[in-house]
């Protein structure tokens, strides 16, 4: 049992992690990755909201009817968002500013309809707890390794730390600028996705 | 009605859900292997997005906005809910009038409907709406009237449809190309939208 739940909190994380292999959450992903401080504050939510509604469905499942769980999912996952957002609009202004809709955008994260619907209907409440821990680390991860070369090579800082000494910039090395706009983003999950794929031969396509 | 066609053109290009804003990538992606079934979703999707998107503009208005319901009342708290509560019983009131008047669309809708209640680019065109309500009305991107959240809806579902056909259409003829094993498939197609969306960011500069 305990070998079982270990599995079940860390498979997600890089083996089967749902941004790379399963290819969900993606939009939210992509857009908060400019910066290290949003993308992890982004990670963190995720995961908080995950664990939750795991845990919530997971015990409401019995009592669901299965024609309406969609519904009642949705629902479920949108009290815990605002839930989220609220506490940041209080404790974290700036940053959820940043954030703006992404936030908001949780609530149609596909990590979360996914691990919903494919672990937490199914399964008990402390499982689920752990299966949605470990969701929703995987999804950090990505983000805070994205967001890692975004911020460093597109300006140079680390958190707003300056990390490129100013000697480099005197010397004539530039930020690339290409680096913080959307395409590049993109881009790098798709290395991100080559990398994991080279490791894990099983999962490349035909 | 020069805002409405500004909006609208802006909407397309500027700021397209999936190249500036990455909305709805999951169903974007997983969606794009041929051209016609991308070209359904797409369909569906400006679709829901002109039902849904006026009737939260006027929920946003008219009942969650400050002092609309009560005087000194702010409901916005309550948008994230009642936003995807609109959606989700939207589409399934949508499913249920295709399947009863035009079984032809349904057949080829039906599969896609479903999986457009958790499509990012329907609840990210309501939440930038409520973020464009508040800005203010000499703006580009402002959301002033009715007619401007039309405007809104239909620019960013057709923007939204034009970049799943594009894609659709560059993935058919990738299938013939020797790409290396471990970037076949997902990867290969991330990067492809990378560089399209690069070549989207050349509208970026249109002043309208």
């Amino acid at each position: 049992m305990a070998n079982k739940n270990k599995e079940i909190f860390g498979q997600p994380v890089w083996v089967n992690n749902p941004v790379v292999v399963q290819i969900l959450g993606i939009c939210s992903a992509l857009a908060v990755t400019a910066q290290l401080k949003p993308a992890i504050v982004m990670g963190l939510s995720v995961t908080v909201i995950v664990a939750l509604a795991n845990v919530v469905v997971s015990l409401l499942r019995k009592t669901i009817p299965n024609r309406i769980r969609i519904i009642v999912q949705l629902v479920v996952v949108a009290a815990l968002v605002t839930i989220v957002s609220e506490v940041l609009k209080a404790f974290a202004y700036d940053v959820s500013v940043q954030l703006s809709v992404y936030i908001g955008l949780i609530i149609t994260n596909c990590i979360l309809m996914g691990r919903l619907e494919a672990f937490a209907m199914q399964n008990g409440p402390k499982e689920s707890l752990l299966d949605g821990i470990g969701n929703g680390l995987g999804y950090a991860a990505i983000l805070i390794i994205v967001a890692f070369v975004r911020e460093l090579l597109g300006s140079g800082t680390l958190f707003g730390f300056q990390v490129i000494p100013q000697w480099c910039y005197e010397h004539g090395y530039l930020n690339n600028g290409m680096m913080l706009m959307s395409p590049m983003a993109l881009i790098l999950v798709g290395c991100i996705i080559w990398v994991h794929r080279a490791q894990f031969k099983d999962l490349q396509e035909k | 009605m020069e805002h409405f066609f500004s909006l609208f053109i802006r909407s397309i290009f500027v700021d397209n859900m999936i190249f500036a804003f990455f909305l709805g990538m999951c169903s974007y992606l997983a969606v794009s292997k041929n051209v016609k079934t991308a070209l359904g979703l797409g369909v569906a999707v400006i679709f829901v997005q002109l039902i849904t998107l006026p009737v939260n503009y006027l929920l946003q208005t008219k009942v969650l906005g400050p002092n609309c319901l009560v005087e000194g009342v702010d409901l916005s708290f309550l948008s994230f809910i009642l936003f995807i509560a609109v959606i989700a019983g939207i589409v399934q009131l949508v499913e249920m009038v295709v399947e009863k008047f035009s079984p032809s669309l349904y057949a080829s809708l039906g599969i896609f409907l479903p999986l457009i209640a958790v499509n990012c680019a329907i609840m990210g065109g309501s939440l930038f709406m409520q973020q464009r309500v508040e800005m203010d009305p000499a703006s580009t991107q402002a959301i002033a009237c009715f007619g401007d959240s039309i405007a809104f809806a239909l620019g960013s579902g057709i923007g939204w449809m034009l970049a799943i056909v594009c894609l659709a259409a560059i993935r058919e003829k990738l299938e013939y190309s020797d790409v290396p094993g471990p970037l076949k498939g997902v990867g290969i197609t991330f990067i492809t939208v990378g560089l399209m969306s690069m070549a989207f960011m050349c509208f970026s500069g249109l002043a309208l």
